[in-house]
């Protein structure tokens, strides 16, 4: 009989999980239902983003026009009309870039209805002449409603209406889908969540064994808990890494149907520069949820025992 | 001889039931050998889960290594439980495990770095006669390959207080008696060692050895613990 070797003195490097726990995943189907989590927030996260742009470019776009519509049938007195309201507008504090909108202009858009043959001069079509008007927030009513009193005394078939009044509820659509995307995203978030915790439980209870020989040589629970969260953030990684790149094909296959749709309400729907900085952070945000999650979930259980 | 553990009226009870263990009041000395005999059903399998860490005490006080171990901290419980060595009835081999990352297992958690404990390890699989199954896996082993295994893995952190519970119950009489030769070799080196058992056959196999007998979780003549033993087997 030998005897037994004497026992190293422990280094002070952390221990290696090593081959502790058994090769493959132990998460089960975690990481396929992370891919689809990590999908759809991408998805969500980017409509969101995309429409969030869109409301702003649409707020920025029409907060402060205003369009004047001199609706006179006499074309002469129409005309008079319009040269007196710009001259108007010219004096008036807070406006500018005043601009009467040609009467080709109004042919072409009106082209579809009346045809490409009409004589303008023929039909009583309303002038109209676009103009900035920056003036704060709080005064914009008032001073759009002391312009239209101005205008009306000049034509009384003329009338001032600022472009915020009727698509404003457009905005606000567009706003609160935006806000819908993120919520989703939120939810997502917290569903990631639920998914690691059960398969964080269902490992826990899995590798119980081994966990209770762990204990029993002596592992603290930080170690078994190391052991496990590496683990798992490495499969939680695999199905965010799969998801966020499905999500980023669709996105650019999405974005190359949409820049072919001559709208500009299409076109401004979309992905702005920090998108492509902010999108990639989710995986890894995923991750953090999953590491977090399968931490809190194997301290609890761990502490139950003794 | 310094007092390892002492127990003082301490009672287990699982549940709202009879307790398994009552009024146990003994003390082990360091570096001694003892035999935990009695039926089964007596309660020894819940006596050495008291000793190696696994069970608190329903009342009664125990101090382990001169700390009290009853109100210990749990945070506080791997330091003490690295210096027990355990024999499982089992096994409790890590079934995904070769037998040697299974003897490996406390060094590494330890802390011991894989350079470090490769020689160690190889040496200590030596030491129970499986240097040719460091590969193997438990699955692979016999009932008496396992078994040396797990001692070795209980014995590898040079243990004070090495608890075995029924060690030689699948293994032949044969293979028994090697088993205790080693726990005997490993009691010279200074070890206390407490072996579960209710093979007769095995209590005067060890020269020296003392007996704790229970009997319906309770101690039998406690004030007698002292047996020796007609022979030894070297």
């Amino acid at each position: 009989m030998t005897r037994p070797p004497a026992q190293p003195q422990p280094q002070a490097r952390p221990y290696t999980p090593g081959s502790l726990l058994p090769q493959g995943r132990i998460t089960g189907p975690m990481p396929w239902v992370i891919a689809i989590m990590m999908f759809l927030t991408v998805l969500a996260s980017a409509a969101g983003i995309a429409l969030d742009h869109a409301a702003r470019t649409l707020s920025a776009d029409i907060s402060d026009r205003i369009t004047i519509q001199v609706a006179e049938a006499d074309g002469d007195a129409r005309a008079r009309a319009v040269r007196r309201i710009v001259t108007l507008l010219g004096e008036t504090e807070g406006v500018g870039n005043i601009a009467i909108v040609p009467e080709a202009e109004l042919s072409a858009q009106l082209a579809p209805w009346l045809g490409s043959d009409m004589k303008i001069s023929d039909i009583p079509i309303p002038a109209l002449i676009d103009a900035d008007f920056s003036v704060p927030q709080d005064q914009r009513d008032a001073r759009i409603a002391t312009l239209d009193r101005a205008v009306k005394e000049i034509n009384a078939q003329a009338r001032v209406e600022a472009h915020a009044t009727y698509l404003a509820p457009l905005a606000r659509l567009v706003g609160a889908i935006s806000l819908l995307s993120f919520g989703s995203v939120a939810l997502m978030a917290i569903a990631t969540g639920a998914v690691v915790v059960l398969a964080a439980r269902g490992a826990h209870a899995t590798h119980r064994g081994t966990i209770d020989i762990m204990h029993m040589r002596g592992a603290t629970d930080a170690q078994v808990v190391r052991l496990f969260q590496q683990r798992m953030m490495f499969d939680a990684l695999f199905g965010a890494v799969i998801g966020f790149t499905g999500a980023v094909v669709v996105i650019l296959a999405v974005g190359r149907s949409m820049a072919a749709v001559a709208s500009d309400l299409v076109q401004s729907v979309s992905l702005p520069a920090f998108a492509w900085i902010f999108l990639p952070m989710l995986p890894l945000a995923g991750v953090g949820v999953a590491w977090l999650s399968a931490r809190i979930t194997l301290q609890r259980a761990l502490q139950r025992s003794l | 001889m310094a007092t390892i553990v002492q127990f003082e009226n301490v009672g287990l009870r699982y549940g709202p039931g009879a307790e398994t263990l009552s009024d146990l009041s003994f003390s082990l000395d360091e570096g001694a050998f003892y035999f935990l005999t009695g039926a089964s059903g007596a309660g020894k399998t819940s006596l050495l889960k008291l000793l190696y860490l696994a069970q608190r005490p329903s009342r009664g006080a125990i101090r382990l290594f001169d700390a009290d171990v009853v109100t210990l901290p749990r945070e506080r419980l791997p330091g003490f439980r690295r210096r027990i060595g355990v024999v499982f009835q089992d096994f409790r081999l890590v079934p995904h495990l070769s037998a040697f990352d299974n003897v490996a297992l406390p060094l590494r958690i330890a802390g011991v770095s894989d350079d470090q404990l490769r020689a160690p390890v190889e040496e200590m699989l030596h030491w129970v006669g499986l240097t040719d199954r460091a590969r193997a896996f438990p699955a692979t082993l016999s009932g008496g390959e396992q078994q040396r295994v797990a001692i070795a893995r209980a014995v590898i952190g040079r243990p004070e207080l090495l608890v075995a519970d029924e060690p030689t119950g699948n293994v032949d009489q044969d293979m028994a008696t090697r088993l205790i030769t080693l726990f005997e070799a490993l009691n010279k080196l200074g070890t206390t060692i407490v072996v579960a058992t209710h093979d007769v056959d095995l209590l005067g196999k060890v020269a020296g050895a003392q007996m704790l007998r229970l009997a319906r979780g309770r101690l039998v003549q406690p004030e007698s613990l002292l047996r020796s033993p007609s022979r030894s087997v070297g």
